[in-house]
C-alpha cells in the first residue's frame, strides 16, 4: 500500500473528540457501531429480565387451576405485555445489537453506512420500552388484547380515555417499527456497499447473509403491520370503521396485515440465529461449514417463501378451504431450505474435533430444541391438525421451543462466543456450563408439558383451567422458575468477567473470520488497514490465508 | 496472490472511501427506504380494493361518487411537475444556478397548487373520515399521500434556501437528487391512487 493513501486514512483512526473511552461511553449518543451494538444488547437484556419476571407471575398463577394469584384482567395484561416485550423489546433489539456489533467487523468495514442514523434508531428503543411500561400505570392498565391486538377486542376502551393501554401499545409498536426500518436501511446498505475489497458475496460469512435476509423482511414486511396499526389507531381513537365489525369494518383484514408481517417476523428472529449456529459449529468442531454456498443462499430462499405463508395463522379465521390448502402447501415448502441448513450443521459437527465450550453447548442445545420445534411446526402447518389445536397450549409450546429453545439459546451462544471479543476478557467456563444446564433443563421442563396439555385441550391465554391439566402445569411452572433462576449465574458471570475476568487475547477460539484479526476489544474504526479478503470463510483445516496481508498482521 | 495486486485493490478502496462513496451510500439507502415505504401505500391500496369489493354499502348514504374534473386538473399539474423538476436538475448539472432555482420554484408552486386543490376538495365533500369504509379509506389514502406532497414541498424549500448559501452548490447534488427522486415517487403513487379512487367506478 502506498504511503500517501495510508496517510489519508490516518486522521479517521483517531477516536471521536470528546467521546469518553471507558464504560461511560455506553451512556452517550455514540456513533461507533460497537458501542451501539452493546447498548442494544444490554437494553434488550434488561427488558428480557422484566418480561421474564412477568412470565414468572404467570407461571405462578398457573401453578394451581384457580385464578388466585392475580385476577383475570391482570393476567390478560400480563401475557400481552410479556409477549410484546419479549418480541419487540428483547428479540429485535438483541439481534440488532448482534448485527450492529458483528456485521461491520465481519465484512471489513470501519462502521455502519450511516452511523448517526444508527444511534438514533437505537435511542428510540428505550423510548418505546418506557411507553410500553408506562401503560401499567394508566387507568385501565396495559393492553389486554394479546400481542396480536386483534380487533374487535383491541378496539374496546372501557375507560374512554384517549391515552389508554391499547393506544400506548400501538404507539410503542409503531415507534419500534420506525426504529427497525431505520436499522434495516442501514444494515442493508452496509452489507451491499461497504464490504472490504475481495469480499464477494460468496466470501461473506453466513451470519451476514442471514442478517441481510432478515432485514429484507423488515423492509418489505414491516410496513404492512405499520399500515394496519395506523388504521387500528384511527379506529380506536377517532372512531373510524376499518376493522370494527359493528360499523361494517373487516376485522379479518387486520389479521392479514398483521400476519403478513408477523409470520415473516419469526424469520427475522430465527435467521440470524441460524447465522450464529453457522458461525459457531465450524469453530468448535474445527471443520469448514458444510455446503457453505447453499447454506448462505437458503437464507434468501426462506425470506422469499416467508412472504407467502402467513395465512397459516388464520386457518381458523373463517378462511376458505382452497386458501387453507394453498397456504398449507407453501408453509410446508419452507421446511426444505430449513432442513438443508439443519443437515449442513449436523454434517459440519459430525466427526469433528468437538470442543464443548459454553457457546458450543448452547448452540447444540438450541439446535436440538429447534429440530423439535420444527417437527411440531410441520404438524401445525397441516390445516386439520391446526384447527384442532388452534389457541391451545400446544401452540404455546411450539413457539416457545422456537423462541426460547432456538432463539434465546442462540443468543446466549452468541454472547458467550463473542464476549471475549467485545470485552477483551474471558468468562468463567464453570458458571457458563452451569447456566447452560439450568437453561436446557428448565426450558424443556417448562415448554414440553405444554404440548400434552394442549393436546388434551387446554386453551391458551387463560388464568384458570380445568384441574385435569394441573399435572402438566405444575411441571411447566417448575421449569419456568428454573429458567428464572438460570439467569443468575449468567448475570454473575457476565458482570464479574467484564470487570475482572482473565485477559482473553485477540482470538481465544482460534477462529477464522475478520473480526478475530483485530484486537479485543476492537479499536475505534476497527481496522488500521482495510483487509483484502482472498478466500472463503470457514477455512478450518486448510492453510489458505483469509486475507492477503495476513503475514504482516501476525 | 502477488503483493502488487493487493496494493492496487487497497488503493482503489482508499480512493473510494471518499466523499463520493458516502453520497452513493446515502442514495442507495434512500432508495431502499422508499421501496420500503411503498409497501405502506401498497397495503392501503389493498385495503381499499378489499373494502370496495366486499362491503355491502360502499358509499356513504346519499353520496353518488366523486367529481373527477378538479382532481384531474390537480393530477395533470402534479404529473407535469415531475418533468419540471427534472429540468431543474438538468440546470443544476450544467451549473446554471438561476435556471435551477426558477424551475425548482416552479415545482414547488405546482406542488402547493396540488395541496391547495386537495384542501378545497376536502372542504366541499359531503362526508367525513368516520363515514363508512369509503370515507375512511378515502381520507386515509389522500391524507397520507398529501402528507408526502407536503414533505416534498418542504424539502424543496430547504434545498432552494441552501442554493443561496455562497459556494454551497445548491445544497449538494445528493440533497437535490434525493428530493427529486422522492418527488417522482410521490407522483407515481398519486397516479395509482387517482385511478383507484377516481377512475375505477
Ligand atoms: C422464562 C421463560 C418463559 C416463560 C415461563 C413463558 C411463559 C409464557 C406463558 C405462560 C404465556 C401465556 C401463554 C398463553 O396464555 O397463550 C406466554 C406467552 C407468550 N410468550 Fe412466553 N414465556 C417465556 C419466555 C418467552 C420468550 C423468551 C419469548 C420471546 C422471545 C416469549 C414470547 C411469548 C409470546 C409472544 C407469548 C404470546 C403472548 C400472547 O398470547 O399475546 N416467551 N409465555
Ligand atoms: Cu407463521
Amino acid at each position: 500500500m502506498s504511503n500517501a493513501s495510508m496517510e489519508a486514512l490516518q486522521p479517521s483512526l483517531q477516536p471521536q473528540p470528546g467521546a469518553p473511552d471507558n464504560w461511560k461511553r455506553f451512556f452517550t449518543f455514540s456513533t461507533d457501531h460497537k458501542v451501539i451494538g452493546i447498548q442494544y444488547i444490554v437494553t434488550a437484556f434488561v427488558f428480557f429480565l422484566f418480561a421474564g419476571l412477568l412470565a414468572m407471575v404467570m407461571r405462578g398463577e398457573l401453578l394451581t387451576p384457580e385464578a388466585d394469584l392475580v385476577d383475570r384482567t391482570v393476567y390478560n395484561g400480563l401475557f400481552t405485555m410479556h409477549g410484546t416485550l419479549m418480541l419487540f423489546m428483547w428479540t429485535f433489539p438483541m439481534l440488532n445489537g448482534l448485527a450492529n456489533y458483528l456485521v461491520p467487523l465481519m465484512i471489513g468495514a470501519r462502521d455502519m453506512a450511516f452511523p448517526r442514523l444508527n444511534a438514533a434508531a437505537f435511542w428510540l428503543v428505550p423510548v418505546f420500552g418506557v411507553i410500553l411500561t408506562a401503560s401499567f400505570f394508566v387507568p385501565g392498565g396495559p393492553s389486554q388484547s394479546g400481542w396480536w391486538a386483534y380487533p374487535p377486542v383491541s378496539l374496546q376502551n372501557p375507560t374512554g380515555n384517549l391515552i389508554n393501554g391499547q393506544s400506548l401499545w400501538i404507539l410503542a409498536v409503531a415507534l419500534s417499527g420506525i426504529s427497525s426500518i431505520m436499522g434495516a436501511v442501514n444494515i442493508v446498505t452496509t452489507i451491499f456497499r461497504m464490504r472490504a475489497p475481495g469480499m464477494g458475496w460468496f466470501k461473506m460469512p453466513v451470519f451476514c447473509w442471514t442478517v441481510l435476509a432478515a432485514q429484507l423482511i423488515q423492509l418489505f414486511g414491516l410496513p404492512a403491520l405499520t399500515a394496519g396499526a395506523v388504521m387500528l389507531l384511527f379506529d380506536l381513537t377517532v372512531g373510524t370503521s376499518f376493522f370494527n365489525p359493528e360499523l361494517g369494518g373487516d376485522p379479518v383484514l387486520y389479521q392479514h396485515f398483521f400476519w403478513f408481517y408477523s409470520h415473516p417476523a419469526v424469520y427475522v428472529i430465527i435467521l440470524p440465529i441460524f447465522g450464529v449456529f453457522s458461525e459457531i459449529f465450524p469453530v468448535y468442531a474445527r471443520k469448514p461449514l458444510f455446503g457453505y454456498p447453499v447454506v448462505a443462499v437458503s437464507s434468501l430462499v426462506i425470506t422469499g417463501l416467508s412472504g407467502i405463508v402467513w395465512v397459516h395463522h388464520m386457518f381458523a379465521s373463517g378462511t376458505p378451504g382452497w386458501m387453507r390448502m394453498l397456504f398449507m402447501f407453501t408453509t410446508m415448502t419452507i421446511s426444505i431450505p430449513t432442513g438443508i441448513k439443519v443437515f449442513a450443521w449436523v454434517a459440519t459437527v459430525w466427526g469433528g474435533k468437538i470442543r464443548l465450550n459454553t457457546p458450543m453447548l448452547f448452540a447444540l442445545g438450541g439446535l436440538i430444541m429447534w429440530v423439535f420445534a420444527g417437527i411440531t411446526g410441520i404438524m401445525l402447518a397441516s390445516a386439520p391438525f391446526d384447527i384442532h389445536v388452534n389457541n391451545t397450549y400446544f401452540v404455546v409450546g411450539h413457539f416457545h421451543y422456537v423462541i426460547y429453545g432456538a432463539v434465546v439459546m442462540g443468543f446466549y451462544a452468541a454472547i458467550y462466543h463473542w464476549f471475549p471479543k467485545m470485552t477483551g476478557r474471558m468468562y468463567y467456563e464453570g458458571l457458563g456450563k452451569l447456566h447452560f444446564v439450568l437453561t436446557f433443563i428448565g426450558a424443556n421442563l417448562n415448554f414440553f408439558p405444554m404440548h400434552p396439555a394442549g393436546l388434551m385441550g387446554m386453551p391458551r391465554r387463560v388464568a384458570s383451567y380445568d384441574p385435569e391439566f394441573a399435572f402438566w402445569n405444575v411441571l411447566a411452572s417448575l421449569g419456568g422458575f428454573l429458567l428464572g433462576v438460570s439467569t443468575i449465574p449468567f448475570l454473575l458471570n457476565m458482570l464479574s468477567s467484564w470487570a475482572r475476568g482473565p485477559e482473553a487475547g485477540d482470538n481465544p477460539w482460534r477462529a477464522i473470520g475478520l473480526e478475530w484479526l483485530v484486537s479485543s476489544p476492537p479499536p475505534h474504526e476497527n481496522f488500521d488497514e482495510i483487509p483484502v479478503v482472498v478466500s472463503r470463510p470457514y477455512g478450518y483445516g486448510s492453510d489458505e490465508p483469509l486475507i492477503a496481508n495476513a503475514s504482516e498482521k501476525e | 496472490m502477488s503483493t502488487t495486486n493487493v496494493d492496487q485493490s487497497l488503493e482503489v478502496a482508499t480512493v473510494h472511501a471518499g466523499e463520493h462513496e458516502e453520497e452513493d451510500n446515502r442514495m442507495f439507502g434512500f432508495i431502499v427506504f422508499l421501496l420500503s415505504e411503498s409497501v405502506i401505500f401498497l397495503s392501503f391500496f389493498v385495503g381499499y380494493i378489499v373494502y370496495k369489493q366486499t362491503s355491502a354499502e360502499w358509499y356513504p348514504a346519499g353520496f353518488e361518487g366523486l367529481e373527477i374534473r378538479e382532481p384531474l386538473i390537480n393530477t395533470i399539474v402534479l404529473v407535469s411537475s415531475s418533468f419540471v423538476i427534472y429540468f431543474a436538475e438538468r440546470f443544476l448539472h450544467k451549473e446554471n444556478l438561476w435556471g435551477f432555482r426558477i424551475f425548482w420554484l416552479l415545482t414547488m408552486a405546482m406542488g402547493s397548487f396540488f395541496l391547495f386543490g386537495q384542501a378545497v376538495e376536502w372542504m366541499h365533500l359531503p362526508f367525513g373520515f368516520k363515514d363508512g369504509l369509503f370515507g375512511g379509506t378515502f381520507y386515509l389514502l389522500t391524507g397520507f399521500h398529501g402528507l408526502h406532497v407536503l414533505t416534498g414541498v418542504l424539502l424543496q424549500g430547504v434545498m432552494l434556501g441552501r442554493s443561496f448559501i455562497p459556494n454551497n452548490y445548491a445544497g449538494g447534488e445528493y440533497g437535490v437528487n434525493a428530493t427529486s427522486i422522492f418527488w417522482h415517487f410521490v407522483d407515481v403513487i398519486w397516479i395509482i391512487l387517482f385511478i383507484l379512487i377516481y377512475v375505477w367506478k
